[in-house]
């Protein structure tokens, strides 16, 4: 790995009640990169994502960000310190538009929010940079529709546009292509190819194909351990990836 | 009631009417409502008793004050008397005792408030649901404790005998008058709720309303947006509880008690939550209705105002503003068509 780690963790563990979900992760994140997290369902996937972004504070062990520890810091402060990231199951606020989405996420380094005393048109010189975003995701026609109202793919591609107006350092994907059909999938994929320049992506994800397109690197978790870690081809030639995808019966022919 | 106000996803939902209606309701439709709310409030104490309209218009305040919660934010306080009631005696006291001119008792009421909404507030807004309005319940019968024990200033069951109407000399002890003397007052506080829903913040702080944890990961301190639009309306809560006490001339613990609480919440409910202006109409509803009812010598007001209460809260979710307004669009969106 060439130089410092962007994103890194240390012995990274979290219980719930006695349930060890990740244990003892070590995680390096190259700058620039795209590296994916993938691992059978129950891996500690998820829960690493909501360490990594502050959602969860760890039971044990270090989380930095460019040489800063951020360990137990809130969701709210590791935000502003440059990790964007969406949700699994989309999470968006139903009654606004998908454009007042990006503009509220413009909006959040100013400190603009605080204005009760002022208009809320005051969030209208965000309203261009806001139409970029949305046209650059596919949404552009669909800016002044109640995100409740879009499309499941179109959802995912807010999210996406929500996570990129916060400008991150990293931007953590999770699962960006589940429930999506084939077109959709191959438009996120380009979406992310094109998006990585110049930045830090990790990726949860199930679909190996789309691992393969976009990640440089890939770590393999099982039971909340690193199973193995990689470039793309090597990990998927490994013997243990194998058993633990497919079961021992597979792996043996 | 409880599916209504549980979660703060839930207590949303009625809001949605509201917020969306309001926002796309056309420009001279909304200048003409605002024209007769005007007219309407100019009128009103020589078509009601001045005593009443001069209640309407402090519980419009109180109203407006719990909405902002309720409504935009997504928090029921069941403690709000705290913030009316301290205002009250803190008003009271400081007429009393200070002589000040009543608009300038009534601002240090509602600042009382305000600062007392700040521990309240910062205990509160870790929870959400129902155990934020217990927190916020159990703070205001504390409150309620203290001004109930602390006889030497509160004067206890007693209450606070003959608060000042001063105002630099001019006779006010008309409540006739007196409506109109605090009618700006009331407008300011109402329009200044209006701003705080139209800002960016209420922009964030409806985004805090439907998804927290989205708003948490755009970077937005959910906790303190929260205490922030707490103690704002703490103090409008506190404006309006200040005005009922120059009003009424008299403070007594009853502006502090768990029903005052509830009576709030009751009147946003039936106005309709998150319309804010629909919390205004419910004051002048309510305050109207336990008037008369109390007049004709009625004796079970509460069976009365519950009932229409529950009534509402089964068939019109959205309160009668948040009904009366879907209802109005659709037929205006039918038309169109």
């Amino acid at each position: 790995m060439a130089g410092q780690p962007l994103l890194s963790a240390r012995g990274l563990t979290r219980d719930f009640r006695g349930f060890r979900a990740v244990d003892g992760v070590d995680l390096d994140v190259a700058p620039d990169s795209v590296h994916a997290l993938v691992g059978p369902n129950g891996a500690g996937k998820t829960t690493l994502f909501n360490l990594l972004t502050g959602f969860l504070p760890p039971s044990a062990g270090r989380i930095e960000l460019d040489g800063r520890d951020v360990t137990g810091l809130p969701p709210e402060r590791v935000a502003r310190l440059g990790v964007a990231r969406s949700f699994q199951i989309t999470s968006l606020f139903p009654q606004l538009s998908a454009r007042e989405h990006v503009e509220l996420a413009l909006a959040s380094p100013s400190g603009l929010g605080w204005r009760f005393w002022r208009s809320a048109k005051l969030m209208r010189r965000y309203t261009d940079r806001a139409g970029e975003l949305l046209d650059m995701v596919g949404l552009g026609e669909l800016a002044e529709a109640p995100s409740e109202a879009l499309p499941y793919g179109r959802k995912r591609a807010l999210e996406l546009a929500i996570a990129l107006a916060l400008d991150p350092k990293v931007l953590l994907l999770d699962e960006p292509t589940a429930g999506m059909g084939l077109e959709d999938v191959d438009r996120t994929v380009e979406l992310v190819a094109r998006v990585r320049q110049g930045r830090t992506v990790v990726m949860v994800e199930h679909n190996m194909s789309v691992v393969g397109r976009l990640a440089d690197t890939v770590t393999v978790l099982q039971a909340g351990r690193v199973l193995v870690e990689g470039p793309y081809e090597q990990v998927r030639a490994d013997e243990r990836v194998i058993t633990a995808y497919l079961g021992a019966t597979d792996a043996a022919h | 009631m409880t599916s209504t106000v549980d979660t703060p996803a839930e207590a949303a939902h009625p809001a949605r009417s509201g917020l969306v209606a309001v926002a796309r309701a056309p420009g001279w439709v909304r200048y003409a409502l605002l024209a007769a709310g005007l007219v309407v409030a100019l009128w009103l104490p020589n078509g009601l008793y001045p005593a009443v309209a001069v209640d309407i218009l402090c519980w419009a305040l109180f109203a407006v004050a719990v909405d902002l919660l309720l409504g935009f934010t997504g928090l029921m306080s069941f403690g709000h008397a705290a913030f009316w009631g301290a205002s009250a005696y803190v008003t009271g006291l400081v007429a009393i005792h200070v002589g000040l001119p009543f608009p300038l008792a009534v601002l240090a009421g509602a600042l009382a408030a305000a600062v007392l909404a700040v521990p309240i507030g910062y205990l509160a807004v870790k929870r959400t649901g129902i155990y934020f309005a217990m927190v916020t319940l159990a703070f205001a019968q504390m409150v309620y404790y203290i001004a109930n024990e602390w006889r030497s200033v509160t004067q206890g069951e007693n209450g606070l005998q003959g608060v000042p109407r001063s105002f630099f000399g001019l006779d006010l002890t008309d409540d006739y008058y007196f409506y109109y003397a605090i009618l700006p007052i009331v407008l300011l506080g109402l329009a200044g709720a209006w701003r705080v829903v139209h800002s960016p913040f209420g922009r964030v702080l409806v985004g805090i309303r439907d998804n927290p944890a989205r708003a948490r990961a755009l970077g937005y301190p959910v906790h303190r947006y929260k205490l922030t639009v707490f103690v704002l309306s703490g103090f409008i809560a506190g404006l309006g509880g200040g005005l009922f006490a120059v009003g009424h001339r008299f403070v007594s613990l009853e502006v502090l008690h768990w029903t005052t609480s509830g009576k709030a919440v009751i009147v946003v409910v039936l106005g309709g939550i998150g319309t804010l202006w629909g919390g205004v109409l419910g004051a002048g509803l309510v305050i109207r209705l336990e008037d008369w009812l109390s007049f004709s010598g009625f004796e079970a007001i509460g069976l009365v105002t519950g009932g229409i209460f529950v009534l509402v809260v089964l068939l019109f979710r959205r309160g009668i503003w948040g009904t009366a307004s879907a209802l109005a669009l659709r037929w205006w969106a039918s038309r169109r068509r």
